[in-house]
């Protein structure tokens, strides 16, 4: 069970290789990326993520640790950049690895619910008329109404 | 002394990210009450608690928990991760 917050990118590939061939015994691997979206129009430049030092990488293994409670997981990762990114950018990755694929289905979504609205993380888009701070959706609370 | 910390817009309008706070407050609104009532980018940026959240001691936190024992208490609007 391992969790990353970093301002360096990562290869994406490279991890998710070590992670698959690191994971005792498992069957099935699943992964989430995370990707810096431009907005609708187009404009956006940059988009900076701020977050919580000390507090952010207890609440990610507090998520972690719920999620091995409920499935049965051989592996876990979470990685999650901050700083400046760019358009496309990596920000961010989750994997599970079980013995039987349902798990690490199940247990990747979970994490990713509890990510979005548990997690000290803020996004700031900025564009050529200046900055706006990202807004949390409802649907990404409503959503971990399932887990409950 | 308890640091208070602020992030993302709460911080914008607070003008600074950490500060240390001597503070009679026995809870999270009593805190948020004598901030408030101290300067105006206080009040602002409190005046909608309903769009804030409180972290005490780095957990998520209710705003009525008590601060007995307390060194960090944290402000910061509703998260964006992932």
């Amino acid at each position: 069970m391992v969790v990353r917050v970093q301002e360096t990118a990562f290869d994406l590939g490279a991890e998710v290789k070590g992670f698959a061939e690191g994971c005792d015994n498992a069957g099935a691997v699943v992964t989430f990326t995370g990707l810096v979206r431009d907005l609708a129009s187009g404009d956006l430049d940059r988009m900076l993520i701020e977050h919580y030092p000390g507090m952010t990488e207890k609440a990610l293994s507090k998520i972690e640790a719920e999620a091995v409670k409920r499935w049965s997981l051989n592996e876990s990762l979470i990685i999650h950049r901050h700083g400046m990114l760019r358009p496309g950018e990596i920000i961010m990755m989750v994997a599970t690895a079980s013995k039987h694929r349902k798990d690490a289905f199940e247990a990747a979504e979970f994490l990713m619910d509890y990510l979005k609205s548990r997690a000290p993380f803020w996004k700031q888009e900025f564009t050529n008329d200046g900055a706006e701070w990202v807004e949390s959706k409802s649907e990404d609370e409503a959503a971990l109404g399932r887990w409950s | 002394m308890i640091d208070v910390l602020y992030f993302a817009w709460v911080r914008e309008r607070i003008g600074v990210p950490k500060e240390s706070v001597e503070t009679q407050a026995t809870s999270v609104t009593e805190l948020v009450a004598e901030l408030s009532a101290r300067e105006e980018r206080y009040a602002m940026a409190f005046s909608d608690i309903s769009a804030l959240r409180v972290a005490v001691d780095q957990e998520l936190s209710e705003f009525d928990a008590p601060l007995q024992g307390v060194r960090e208490v944290a402000f910061f609007p509703p998260m964006t991760g992932g």
